[in-house]
């Protein structure tokens, strides 16, 4: 395993580490805090009082002892009760502060993760296919779960201690800088040794924790593999060698998770020790003034007493060093994932296509169009091609002839590296989303079905659909027969009992989510690989009526879908070598011609 | 506030006894930790003990400090004041080092303990019932994997020995209080039954929301996996946005259920602020008034107050300790309803051979006596039902008597959604038949060890799925680790693979599945193909195995197939004529009955539905 994620460092796919533009993690965390500065702002001025309010307690003492003792023996009762109305007040207070505090700050915590959660997800959804390819779910699930849930932490705990740890050290530096000038100048310089502690700490950690979320990622992957996977994972025995390889991604999270409190330890002992120490040497020089005189005792005595609590809050500052480098490794692994350009942007300024005039079809041309991979392997060389509107073209050609590649540049999966692809005229990337997906639908050989209902999955085509038009989709391409014999019929839910649901049943379904669609343009990408014989007429059936007029494209094995076309294209190593009506190609001796033959022999039996 | 959860999807129908909160004790959920705890037991009950022995420390410490100033330093006595500032020293660096200590005692075995968890889900996983699969989004599952079981470490490594540290403190801090004195100490102690009947109520609600966020999450992560796994239909219709509606719904809601948990933990704790605070305040009022009558001595109250204020932290935590426990409870739970599904049971459901006689010979067409005999594979009487069907649902099999000869391959054909995938899974017993039983060469698979079994017969799914491996360990994966390089080379032969593997980047070493290069559907289902033949196995069970390759391709690896298929049994997934030729027999299912059995041109002749299924022509047969 190690070995081959060794091999293969040079790509931040696999290392999982998308470079992020210098600066981007702060930027991001600024970004997302921004919007809420003021209740930010509020929450922090809450705490402060909340705060007063408690260390109001021990002065009440005080002035109880003092005033209240020999005010109540003279008989007077005020001070006394003044006590014990400053006390109610100050515990009410702390109490309702307390709560106002914790509510404000989850407020803003909650909408905080909300908008970065937003964020991931609907970057995630603009970013192309190819990314996800490579990108897969895992780390994806990994983004928005345990990598928000660092930022969580950071949040829910991180303010509060911060303003603690601030607050303490600014008040008591400069209590002690008053009572004395040298005390204080001493607790002040033992700040030096603790920021060198902290810079060493975070550097540390910073890297221990970027592992760790790596090391998880890696671990939601395999384990997302696998339960999707669990069929072929059982009937081919794979349970104990998963076991090992997940034991070995499981053991990299471990020790990195070690690691990261290990450092966390590490910072604790150094701190701590500078601390005591720093504590211990003031303590003697003080001795040592006081006995040659240039410090009274009293000073001493309280000085001594603030102190120590001048380093009360190095815990605290270390558990929220703790959060924060989490959540900054976390946050670097998500604004790597946000700084992605989307491969097939959004139009800046989209144009509108023209009204349809008659036919429900669209013209699509292909115009000088060659598509290459970034990494500069050529698929498609440079060419034209026009379909006019309404017509049907079967594309065929062997695996890896490009079929799959022109219908996703047509589909706009993909931006071609040179030239236009046009429907009806306009570039496809001066089209808004719903304009594209109003015109060019594509159906693809994986029929994925969502949680959901099946109405819910079909309806994906058209979301305001009525259930009769879901139901008439459904008709249209045989499926409702089936739908109907479900559990709940069209409320089945697909994951639900009995929700059981073949692949050609999916099939169908993605049919009639297209047939829903009504697109201008309709492409079948070996759409009907897992149909029987009657489903595929079924799908010829619903294309010479309910799409009657659409242009579509078709690419399929089976030429029983291909013998309805109206043209057909034969693809051989990108480039399109035979052009021209069914009819006319099988009496030419060509690619068409053979394959054709195979066919019909494939037929009979 | 709402009671029982609404969890808008429970992840589960009912595999789990109702958690609704009353029942359930957290405690009792967080004692099923133990046996992972066990192991590294002797150091988290040594780190807790450091712990108690470091704050005992940090208390002593200030004692130090005020015995240093009003001894040595008031008495202006040099030596005492070096033998202070060291014993400060001293008592610092111990400090110190037990704090560390105590972290590093606990660094090492709390990340064991997770991942040992996680190892134990992961295993379990495997070996549930695909039945469980099918109906727990995988979401659900690995967000019991991932945050859950952080929440459980946390549990461990935190709230577990401060609620001990603390509470040792605040027993202690109380006989310190009761000693100087008793009748302010008892006004101390009043709020403690308010607090203890506070907290349990607390506890309570806050279990019920804890467990619906936790849900929450998973449902979270189904919909992001979904959307990457369904990235090419939210692509295709445009759905980005209304994808992303439904995902802001949905962490809306997550988002609702934290803000009602932090209410609850703003309210305890507001409440475990405010009840010790005025306790300390009424002690203070009747400690002055004791003082000004002379019953006390200021010095005694100013002790016992500064007591009673350095409990307060000890006693103000406990709000969010209890919460921290609280979700590691409710996350346990979740763990275990994992955990605690059944297995799938070595050997299958006592079948005892009661139902149905052996070898129906009224179905195999031509069931001649010497051909019969124990070779092949018999189904007898094969029933089966989803064991979570409504139990007025129709069987999807029943009664299925079939008996493939050795050596031959049989096809299976059906409409749409008769049951032919179904029929596949129960030959390696990826599901139980309900009833009737199958025997491979004689033997009842229902007793047999199920990896023998599935060494014996080998699969391609309808589906091909590819691991994150290279494709020779893909393709290899089928053959027990008996096979090397010529096998390899044989079975990508077979389906017609071997050219388009050679030109892969680095051949049959080149990364595929999800972390690898992704490959085409007809290069899949051709690896998927090899995968089932490299093996050689006695007994072959293809789903529709050349849906997605083109027509030359389908013939060259037909013609490649049928030498494998001559010496192996196996059973032949067809939608088409020319899968179906690849087979010596066809039996037709239909509404999951064995309707029709016999060659290819006889069924076409008898079946009006066989010739409909085959040609598309006629009549929609039996439908």
């Amino acid at each position: 395993m190690t070995a081959q994620t060794d091999q293969r460092t040079s790509d931040p796919f696999d290392r999982d580490d998308l470079p992020a533009p210098p600066g981007a993690t702060g930027a991001l965390l600024r970004s997302l805090l921004s919007a809420h500065r003021v209740r930010v702002t509020v929450a922090a001025l809450v705490l402060l009082v909340k705060e007063a309010a408690v260390q109001a307690g021990p002065l009440l003492v005080a002035y109880a002892i003092d005033e209240g003792v020999p005010a109540f023996r003279a008989g007077d009762h005020g001070p006394v009760l003044a006590v014990a109305l400053g006390y109610l007040l100050c515990a009410a207070l702390s109490g309702v502060l307390q709560y106002v505090f914790v509510r404000g700050a989850a407020r803003v915590n909650q909408d905080v993760l909300l908008d970065l959660r937003g964020r991931i997800f609907r970057h995630s959804q603009i970013l192309s296919v190819d990314f996800h390819e490579r990108y897969t779910s895992g780390r994806l699930i990994s983004r928005s779960t345990t990598d928000v849930e660092s930022l969580r932490e950071l949040l829910s705990e991180g303010l509060q201690e911060l303003i603690g740890v601030v607050l303490s050290f600014v008040s008591i530096s400069a209590i002690l800088l008053y009572l004395d000038l040298g005390i204080g100048a001493v607790a002040v310089a033992s700040f030096l040794p603790l920021s060198f502690l902290v810079r060493v700490y975070r550097r540390r950690a910073g890297a221990v924790y970027a592992e760790r979320s790596t090391a998880i990622a890696g671990v939601i992957v395999k384990f997302a593999e696998t339960m999707n996977g669990i069929r072929p994972v059982r009937a081919f025995r794979r349970e104990r060698v998963n076991e090992t390889e997940f034991a070995a991604l499981n053991h990299r999270h471990e020790r990195s998770n070690g690691d990261a409190l290990l450092e966390m330890a590490r910072y604790v002992v150094g701190s701590r020790l500078v601390a005591n120490t720093a504590v211990a040497g003031m303590c003697l020089w003080g001795a040592y003034r006081v006995a040659s005189g240039s410090l009274e005792l009293g000073v001493l005595a309280a000085a001594v007493l603030y102190m120590r609590r001048l380093y009360d809050p190095i815990d605290r500052l270390g558990m929220f060093l703790n959060s924060y480098e989490s959540a900054a490794a976390s946050l670097t692994k998500i604004a790597g994932l946000l700084a992605q350009e989307p491969g097939v942007p959004e139009a800046t300024a989209p144009a509108t296509l023209p009204a349809r005039t008659g036919s429900p079809g669209r013209e699509v041309t292909f115009d000088k169009v060659r598509f290459a991979y970034r990494t500069g392997g050529e698929v498609l060389p440079a060419f034209d091609l026009t379909i006019p509107a309404g017509q049907t073209v079967a594309v065929v050609g062997a695996t890896g002839a490009g079929k799959s590649t022109l219908a996703k540049l047509l589909a706009r999966f993909y931006d071609p590296t040179d030239g236009a692809v046009r429907l009806d005229g306009v570039d496809l990337r001066d089209l808004t989303t719903p304009d594209l997906r109003r015109g060019i639908v594509m159906v693809t050989q994986e029929a994925f079905l969502f949680s959901g209902t099946v109405a819910e999955n079909i309806a994906i085509g058209r979301p305001d659909a009525t259930r009769e038009q879901i139901e008439d989709a459904a008709r249209a391409i045989g499926a409702h027969d089936f739908i109907k014999g479900l559990p709940d019929g069209y409320d089945t839910d697909v994951r639900k009992r009995g929700g059981r649901i073949s692949a050609g049943q999916r099939q169908l379904v993605a049919f009639a989510r297209a047939l829903l669609a009504d697109p201008a343009v309709l492409i079948l990408d070996e759409a009907t690989s897992s149909l029987d014989v009657p489903g595929e007429r079924a799908v010829q059936r619903a294309m010479d009526t309910v799409l009657a007029g659409r242009t579509a494209v078709v690419i399929a094995h089976r030429l029983s879908t291909v013998e309805v076309a109206d043209r057909v294209l034969v693809m051989e190593s990108g480039r399109i070598v035979e052009d021209g009506a069914p009819s006319d190609l099988v009496t030419d001796e060509g690619h068409y011609a053979g394959l054709h033959q195979a066919w019909r022999e494939s037929l009979v039996g | 506030m709402p009671e029982k959860p609404v969890a808008p999807e429970p992840p589960a129908p009912d595999p789990h006894d109702g958690h609704d909160g009353h029942d359930r004790s957290a405690v009792r959920t967080l004692l099923r930790l133990w046996p992972y705890v066990r192991p590294v037991r002797t150091r988290l009950f040594t780190a807790a003990f450091v712990a108690i022995v470091a704050s005992c420390l940090s208390l002593v410490i200030p004692l130090v400090l005020k015995w240093l100033v009003d001894g040595p330093v008031a008495d202006r006595d040099p030596g005492g004041v070096w033998l202070g500032a060291l014993y400060l020293l001293l008592l610092g660096v111990a400090e110190a080092v037990l704090f560390g200590y105590r972290r590093w005692l606990v660094a090492r075995p709390l990340s064991g303990v997770e991942a040992r968890m996680r190892a134990d889900l992961y295993g379990r996983l495997q070996r549930l019932p695909i039945a469980f699969h099918d109906r727990w989004a995988s979401g659900q599952l690995l967000s019991r994997g991932t945050t859950d079981l952080m929440l459980v470490r946390m549990f461990l490594a935190f709230p577990l020995t401060f609620l001990l540290v603390n509470a040792v403190t605040i027993l202690a801090g109380y006989v310190l209080l009761l000693a100087q004195d008793w009748s302010l100490g008892l006004v101390l102690l009043t709020p403690v039954i308010p607090l203890v009947i506070v907290c349990s109520i607390f506890e309570g609600r806050y279990g019920v929301v804890a467990r619906r966020a936790q849900d929450q999450v998973g449902d979270l992560t189904t919909v992001v996996e979904e959307s990457v796994l369904g990235i090419r239909i939210v692509k295709g219709f445009g759905r980005h946005r209304s994808q992303a509606t439904a995902f802001r719904e949905l962490s809306g809601r997550l988002r609702g259920t934290e803000l009602v948990k932090a209410r609850l933990l703003a309210l305890i704790w507001a409440v475990i602020t405010f009840v010790p605070e005025l306790a300390i305040g009424a002690a203070l009022v009747l400690g002055t008034v004791q003082v000004a009558d002379g019953d006390l001595s200021a010095g005694t109250l100013v002790a016992f107050l500064s007591t009673a204020l350095a409990l307060r932290w000890p006693v103000e935590s406990i709000g969010f300790l209890l919460a921290m426990s609280q979700e590691a409870a409710t996350a346990t739970e979740r763990y275990f309803e994992v955990m605690d599904a059944e297995e799938e049971p070595e050997t299958g459901p006592a079948t005892g051979g009661t139902l149905s006689t052996p070898a129906g010979p009224g179905t195999t067409a031509a069931s001649g006596t010497t051909a019969g005999g124990p070779g092949g594979v018999r189904f007898e009487g094969v029933s089966f039902r989803y064991p979570d069907a409504p139990a007025d649902a129709p069987p999807v099999l029943d009664g299925i008597d079939l008996h493939i000869r050795p050596g031959e391959t049989l096809a299976l054909v059906g409409g749409t959604g008769s049951g032919k995938t179904t029929l596949t899974a129960l030959v390696p017993r990826l599901h139980e038949a309900s009833g009737g039983r199958i025997l491979l060469d004689g033997e009842d698979i229902a007793l047999m060890e199920r990896d023998r079994l599935r060494s014996l017969v080998s699969m391609a799914f309808e589906e091909p799925t590819l691991f994150s491996a290279s494709v020779g360990e893909n393709v290899l994966m089928g053959a027990d680790g008996t096979a090397g390089e010529p096998e390899l080379r044989r079975a990508l032969g077979v389906a017609q693979a071997d050219g388009f593997v050679e030109r892969l980047p680095e051949g049959v070493a080149t990364q595929v599945g999800e972390q690898g290069l992704s490959l085409s559907g007809g290069q899949r289902q051709r690896l998927a193909l090899a995968r089932a033949v490299v093996g050689r196995p006695r007994f072959l069970v293809l789903d529709d195995p050349l849906s997605a390759l083109d027509v030359h391709t389908e013939a060259r690896v037909e013609a490649a197939l049928r030498e494998v298929l001559r010496d192996t049994t196996a059973l032949v997934v067809a939608h088409r004529p020319s899968t179906v030729m690849l087979a010596d027999r066809v039996a037709l299912l239909s509404r999951g009955r064995i309707a029709a059995v016999g060659t290819h041109h006889e069924l076409l002749r008898s079946s009006a539905e066989y010739a409909w299924l085959m040609s598309g022509e006629g009549e929609g047969g039996a439908r």
